[in-house]
């Protein structure tokens, strides 16, 4: 099975590639962007029956930095 | 005085260190290596050097932190042992939680690599006692993940405890409050983003750093 795990900044933590991508996209002619905010999705190869908390551990431990990012697991 | 410095896979700046501490100590400081699962006995400082490690990935230093001899590292600290993190050092030390924040891409996004001038803001700690509290100097930066970032509690707190150790004098890369490094609350553990360590002899057109390593050698030896 997978697991998903979706890690964002958390809101409020400047975002300076997000802002750039911004920029950019202000550029190719899209002004109705008035943010960005870059993320990362990892997606683990899991074995059957690992729970969601298991997941969320391995979250807390390396996969996000909760000092700066949320995290959010899915399980499929 | 008794050193080590920590390996990791992609550390690039572990010989430039262990050449600095040796300089100032006369002792050649243990080189270890991350996967190891013991401290030598006895140190009186370990140094985490800069570069890549695990080449960046997943977020700066956050691998590293999870190295088996870190745990020991962090051990180390907890018991007062000094602990000293430059550029990546200083990433795998807030990874660790030994040290608060988190170091995130430069705000303007470009690698920086050149001298910058630096406010000594803590003269009074193991680390920079060989420097004047309000003093300036210059010493390089290299970095891409620099941009130090805590919430507003934390920095409050970093400032009115006296753990800001070094502040840029001049804009580098947006870092908050203009924070270069930063020390734990018990002071025995120093993480920055400038090398002192590039700046110990002349030939290498500026001995600023040099202090740093003569301070401790003077509360350490």
């Amino acid at each position: 099975m997978k697991a998903r795990v979706t890690v964002s900044l958390k809101p409020g933590v400047l975002d300076p590639q997000g802002r750039a991508i911004r920029h950019a996209l202000d550029g190719l002619g899209f002004p109705e962007v008035s943010d960005v905010r870059v993320g990362k999705i990892i997606e683990l190869d899991v074995v059957e029956g690992t729970t969601e908390e298991q997941v969320a551990e391995m979250a807390r431990k390396l996969l996000a930095n909760t000092v700066i990012e949320n995290f959010r697991v899915e399980l499929a | 005085m008794k050193t080590a410095v920590v390996v990791f896979p992609g550390s690039n700046c572990d010989r430039d260190l262990a050449v600095a501490l040796e300089l100032v100590t006369g002792r050649k400081p243990a080189m270890l290596w991350h996967d190891d699962t013991s401290l030598p006995e006895g140190l009186d400082l370990i140094a985490l050097p800069g570069g890549f490690s695990h080449g960046d990935y997943l977020r700066s230093g956050a691998i590293a932190a999870r190295a088996p001899l870190m745990r020991e590292v962090i051990a180390a600290a907890g018991k007062g042992t000094p602990v000293l993190g430059i550029c990546n050092g200083f990433q795998v030390l807030t990874e660790t939680g030994l040290l608060p924040g988190a170091l995130m891409r430069n705000a303007g996004l470009d690698f920086v690599c050149r001298d910058v001038a630096l406010e000594v803001v803590t003269a009074d700690t193991p680390f920079t006692r060989g420097y004047k509290a309000g003093e300036t100097v210059t010493i390089p930066v290299a970095h891409h993940d620099g941009n130090f970032q805590a919430d507003a509690d934390t920095l409050d707190r970093l400032e009115q405890q006296g753990q800001v150790a070094f502040r840029y004098a001049e804009e580098v890369n947006g870092s908050a409050r203009g924070i270069a490094g930063i020390l734990s609350e018990k002071g025995n553990v120093l993480g920055m983003m400038p090398h002192p360590e590039r700046v110990v002899e002349k030939a290498h057109g500026g001995t600023d750093g040099r202090a740093l390593f003569e301070g401790l050698l003077t509360v350490l030896a």
